[in-house]
């Protein structure tokens, strides 16, 4: 993966796979100490300690058409390079918990990339479903929660090319708000 | 500044001009994109981006596009699929964003498939 959204969308295509209602993409960025913190949180259905093992093992799938399932494995591998740390936890009927910290300053670690597109593409790709997206650059934090998106907008569903075109703009500016970039 | 306020009044305007939707029928074209981890990581999120886009750039209807998991041939992803009623489903391979625009503008409005991104074409 080119870039760690990539594997964002990746990850969380699982969580939808396995029922999710609600997902949280957290991208917490510290400068002070170098490291950028991703976590994707589910409600689906959860995994048992033998699934939960197997899962970071490239050669587990739940799909049936090939025996190979390479999304954790990839992700763990993005983080771990950088000297970094993963981790993911699951309890069956409660959801899944997937952490990777990266260490920013690694020759190794991938660029975040565009987030936006990920976080736009999975909700307007998953309409019954809702997420939360956390986004922080030391003090400055970003959220966005469908469900106050959803109250909003009544009827009006969250993929009318209007409200597209405003997502992918509120997601932009207030990313740059937190660099210090937007005016 | 984009706001939650400005986000309202995007409501208002489109409650107005709201119309039932008619992408539900079997008379529907489905645009479908393999969004499992080897269609992603070949590119897969600007040809699904550059799909959505065009469509509703040229305001089609009876169009949808939509993510599906690993279609199987993970060597030729980015994958799009087409499913036209009463037509054969057309598989494209190897996709990008422009050749996504150019499937919509040949394949969905003229109606005549890319043969050149096609699956056969592909493994030949």
């Amino acid at each position: 993966m080119r870039e760690l959204s990539l594997n964002v969308l990746d990850v969380a295509q699982n969580s939808i796979t396995a029922g999710a209602s609600l997902i949280t993409l957290s991208v917490l960025e510290d400068y002070a100490s170098d490291t950028l913190e991703i976590s994707i949180l589910d409600d689906g259905k959860g995994m048992s300690p033998e699934q939960l093992e197997s899962v970071r093992d490239p050669f587990f799938t739940t799909r049936t058409t090939r025996k190979v399932g390479m999304g954790i494995p990839l992700f763990k591998l993005a983080a771990e390079q950088t000297g970094g740390k993963f981790d993911i936890t699951s309890e069956v009927g409660v959801g899944t918990e997937v952490h990777a910290l990266f260490k920013t300053d690694s020759v190794d670690f991938t660029p975040i990339g565009d987030m936006c597109s990920t976080v736009v593409m999975l909700i307007t790709m998953n309409l019954d479903r809702d997420f939360i997206y956390r986004r922080s650059y030391g003090e400055n934090e970003f959220t966005l929660d469908t469900r106050e998106l959803k109250t909003i907008l009544g009827e009006v569903p969250l993929d009318s090319p209007e409200v597209v075109e405003w997502l992918k703009g509120y997601i932009t500016e207030n990313e740059q708000n937190l660099y210090g970039g937007a005016k | 500044m984009k706001s939650l306020e400005e986000l309202m009044a995007i409501k208002e305007k489109t409650m107005k001009k709201m119309t039932v939707r008619e992408d539900t029928g079997d008379d529907v074209t489905r645009i479908v994109v393999g969004m499992a981890t080897c269609g992603i990581a070949a590119g897969a999120r600007p040809v699904l981006n550059a799909l959505v886009e065009e469509v509703q750039r040229r305001n089609l209807k009876g169009v949808t596009v939509s993510q599906t998991g690993c279609i199987g041939m993970c060597q030729y992803e980015p994958i799009v699929e087409v499913m036209e009623p009463g037509k054969e489903k057309v598989t494209y391979v190897k996709m990008t964003a422009d050749k996504a625009v150019k499937v919509i503008n040949e394949h969905i409005v003229n109606g005549k498939p890319v043969a050149e991104y096609t699956v056969g074409a592909m493994t030949k």
